[in-house]
């Protein structure tokens, strides 16, 4: 019989609410509120001998150090699997569901599943790395989601092959898995199309990235103080590439410098992009990065300054996680030389 | 552009701040009116996506 453990918050283990939200954590034996459920899905097939219990303000403002003691809550019991929660919407407690079910899973080396609603700050965070099971909002949808969990959780630990997100009824954990197909691109595709054309529901096998939202940057007070940057993912690089930007799914950045430059010069630059007809660009440079324009704006006051290097990649087909990182780069430099706007040109 | 809250129409995909068509004084003036409309959307006060759509 699998040995099963149970991660619960201070709440649904009965201790209390927000006043005892402070709690480390803590063991006991044998299963607990929500365990009742867990213990009759597993029908027999496996048996909670242990429940943590964890205040949900001391997990969330203690990542690291409350996984650590949660672990080493649940060494000596030796469990084959952990289900965590579920946590619903209750955003420190899906924190902390993800952070146990994180830990046991890279440091236990035993399979763990957590449940909680699409719009639970925990999904993003552990979507990746943890198997979770979506939920209604309230702990109303308790009774749905355990069966569930349980399910998920024992063909986990019993190494059965897990099936795709939409099959086996988990959140899509951002993984690319080759397959062989029977029937070719062209018949998926018209497939999909004539469904999409009747009304019927289909699973796109490209899904839409995830844009999440950035909050604006607050205006500028004082333009004619400040330094403007140019950035642009149009490609246009010095001859010879010097950074090898690649011409798609560009990896890298290049920073180039403008001191003493009025006006870019055709014969001194190249665009590295294979999605635009770049020739327009090729016989004037300042047609992408207008560095002709802020040099006339920069000598009558009307800015600042310009920023002594322009920044460039190249924008095609490229991985949002990727352009994620790069964005941060580039934003950090650029504060860091104490730029405060920045005019980005895209092709 | 994803993600961006301060936008700004350019000309074409392939010259965003220029146009062969014209005569190179009158490139540089559109493109000056381009750029001092972004310089503008850097001045406003944004709460959402917003689209600076000065005609050009």
């Amino acid at each position: 019989m699998l040995r099963v453990a149970h991660y619960l918050n201070q709440f649904f283990a009965g201790i209390g609410g927000e006043e005892k939200a402070e709690i480390g954590p803590q063991v006991r034996d044998g299963f607990l509120g929500p365990g009742r459920a867990i213990q009759n899905a597993l029908a027999g097939r496996g048996e909670i001998v242990a429940t943590v219990i964890c205040g949900d303000n001391y997990f969330a403002e203690n990542i690291e150090k409350a996984s650590e003691e949660v672990i080493r809550l649940l060494a000596p019991f030796k469990p084959d699997l952990l289900i965590a929660g579920p946590a619903f919407a209750a955003g420190r407690y899906g924190i902390a569901c993800g952070g146990v079910c994180r830990a046991v899973i890279n440091q236990m080396r035993i399979p763990a599943v957590t449940g909680m609603h699409e719009e639970n700050p925990g999904l993003d965070l552990y979507r990746n790395e943890v198997y979770i099971i979506p939920t209604e909002a309230s702990a109303r949808g308790m009774n749905v989601a355990i069966p569930k969990m349980v399910n998920l959780a024992l063909r986990l630990a019993t190494k059965e092959k897990i099936g795709r997100p939409s099959e086996e009824g988990y959140f899509p954990r951002g993984l690319l898995v080759n397959e062989i197909s029977d029937q070719t691109g062209a018949e998926r595709v018209v497939s999909m199309l004539l469904k999409k054309l009747r009304g019927q529901s289909f699973e796109s096998e490209v899904p839409r990235p995830n844009y999440d939202h950035v909050t604006p940057a607050p205006r500028i007070d004082d333009i004619r103080r400040a330094k403007i940057a140019l950035v642009t993912d149009g490609g246009l690089v010095p001859k010879g590439n010097p950074d090898e930007i690649e011409m798609r799914t560009a990896t890298r950045f290049g920073k180039y410098g403008l001191k003493g430059v009025d006006s870019l010069r055709p014969e001194d630059y190249e665009v590295r992009h294979m999605g635009y007809d770049s020739v327009f660009v090729r016989q004037d440079p300042n047609r992408l990065v207008p560095v002709d324009v802020m040099r006339d704006l920069e000598r009558e006051g009307a800015i600042g300054k310009l920023h002594e290097e322009f920044y460039s990649t190249t924008g095609v087909a490229n991985i949002v996680e990727t352009m994620r990182r790069m964005g941060e780069k580039i934003a950090e430099e650029l504060k860091a030389s104490g730029v405060s706007g920045v005019i980005l040109t895209s092709t | 552009m994803v993600g961006s809250n301060r936008i700004v129409r350019g000309n074409k995909i392939v010259n965003p701040l220029g146009n062969a068509d014209l005569d190179p004084q009158n490139e540089k003036e559109l493109r000056r009116a381009i750029v001092e409309n972004a310089l503008e959307a850097l001045q406003a006060d944004v709460k959402e996506q917003t689209l600076f759509d000065q005609p050009i």
